[in-house]
């Protein structure tokens, strides 16, 4: 993998895709081989926006790496709140650290930051943009699972804000999948992605549903997203749409034995707790394996960095 | 002859209109740039893309709805003492692509060119999206990709196919 910053999971091709999962499997087949890899490498963490997983698995990555963290804090004790930009923020904060991980809730965030900055700038989520991150753990979890080719995936629930819905999306017509996307119609794919989708991969076909019902039967993985009150007009309309793309064990009795389930977090109604403990359920899985995928990242990233020690 | 659109041998029609429109309402200019074959109605988006606004001092001559063989109604623009690059007027692709540039010295038209679509337009355009990084006040030029049938905001990556001209940022 050669790239100075990780944006967007387009920017990502299959091979580069398997570099970074191949990387992720080996660190968690043995993570004390790479526990003094990159002592004295400082991460930079930019949340402008909450995170609790991703934030904390890029520090648990880093620092089960060798190295340690630098965290800008909340924007309420920084200077973002004395008004000062992105890049000037940016700018500044690249001289502490060897690497940066933003979150921000603008679109586009990310790119722009990267203009501004030498050291790799790893988006962690732009808005409703995108979150190549957590599409590589999700990646990961898929393999393992499942398997990448010859998938059957169903993406559901709000598909027009969902930045890990974007991301995943576009990585997987870098593999052989079916895939349905399944949300109310006023949360359907922006036409953004469908363009990007049908870019890389001029014959996709964008299978959209209304109900999990038509498809359920037919899927290896199940990805749920949250669908969120402040889309909605009112919380009778809400009510209405949300409580159609909940599942439940009942919703499962449609389902293939082998379907893995799996959710981004947080989660709020969408999936039942008695799923939790079935052979379905791996988005705690999925969460835990956020640390060895941003540890491989931030290992070829770093080690690029450095010379492409990894690559020549 | 003292004027570009007299020169137009291979439209005979426009020429006739716009000789007699021309002589009336915009004068000739000697040394500078014309725009002509501009959409009707988009004249001053033109001079908004450019960054012309006349506060500079720049002598101007802006015909609109200027009867027209090909294009019906047409809008003719007329920039003394500038000659306009290829790179400045390509941007005008996007709201005048049927537009021809004839850059102007000593009163005759010394070059002539149609516009061509830029892969990108910098610093032209506002992004419509008011969750892009572009409309925080950051210190970024609005940069858009051009697509076949639109631009696409190379932050946010909004596509945005109608209403271009709505965009310019002036």
């Amino acid at each position: 993998m050669r790239h100075d910053h990780l944006i967007t999971s387009k920017q990502l091709s299959r091979a580069d895709v398997e570099t970074v999962l191949d990387r992720a499997a080996e660190i968690d087949a043995d993570p004390d081989a790479v526990a003094d890899r990159h002592t004295n490498t400082l991460l930079g963490l930019l949340f402008f926006e909450p995170s609790t997983r991703t934030k904390m698995s890029f520090e648990t990555a880093m620092k089960r790496l060798g190295g340690d963290i630098v965290d800008m804090g909340s924007i309420e004790s920084s200077s973002v709140k004395k008004g000062e930009t992105l890049a000037d923020t940016v700018r500044v904060i690249e001289g502490y650290a060897d690497a940066l991980v933003l979150r921000h809730p603008k679109q586009g965030a990310a790119t722009m930051a990267s203009e501004f900055v030498d050291v790799p700038l790893l988006n962690a989520g732009d808005g409703a943009g995108h979150h190549p991150t957590q599409t590589m753990l999700d990646l990961y979890t898929i393999r393992e699972n499942a398997g990448l080719d010859d998938l059957t995936i169903g993406i559901m629930g709000d598909l027009k804000y969902g930045r890990t819905v974007h991301s995943l999306a576009h990585a997987l017509t870098n593999f052989d999948t079916r895939q349905h996307f399944i949300s109310p119609e006023s949360l359907r794919l922006p036409r953004e992605v469908v363009y990007d989708l049908h870019q890389a991969d001029e014959n996709a076909a964008i299978r959209e549903h209304d109900s999990l019902e038509d498809v359920l039967p037919s899927l290896d993985v199940l990805y749920v997203t949250r669908i969120q009150r402040e889309r909605f007009p009112d919380e009778q309309e809400y009510q209405k749409v949300a409580g159609e793309y909940q599942i439940d064990a009942e919703t499962l009795e449609a389902a293939s034995d082998d379907l893995t389930i799996m959710h981004p977090l947080p989660r709020v109604d969408e999936i039942d707790p008695e799923i939790d403990d079935t052979e379905h359920a791996a988005y705690f899985e999925q969460a835990h394996n956020g640390v060895p995928v941003r540890m491989a990242l931030l290992d070829l990233l770093l080690s690029d960095e450095r010379g492409g020690e990894d690559d020549e | 002859m003292s004027d570009d659109s007299d020169r137009r041998d291979d439209e005979a029609g426009d020429a006739r209109n716009t000789r007699e429109d021309h002589q009336l309402r915009v004068s000739k200019i000697r040394d500078g740039t014309v725009i002509d074959h501009v959409r009707g109605g988009q004249a001053l988006n033109v001079l908004a893309i450019l960054g012309i606004d006349g506060s500079e001092g720049e002598e101007l001559s802006v015909g609109m709805n200027v009867p027209s063989d090909r294009l019906a109604r047409k809008d003719i623009v007329k920039v003394e003492g500038r000659e306009l690059s290829q790179d400045e007027v390509d941007v005008l692709s996007l709201i005048a692509p049927d537009a021809t540039i004839n850059i102007v010295r000593d009163y005759e038209v010394i070059e002539k060119h149609r516009v061509e679509r830029p892969e990108v337009v910098e610093g032209v355009l506002s992004c419509p999206n008011s969750g892009c990084i572009t409309t925080g006040g950051e210190p970024v030029s609005s940069r858009f990709d051009v697509l076949s049938d639109g631009v696409r905001c190379a932050y946010c990556e909004t596509i945005v196919r109608d209403g271009i001209a709505a965009l310019i940022d002036t």
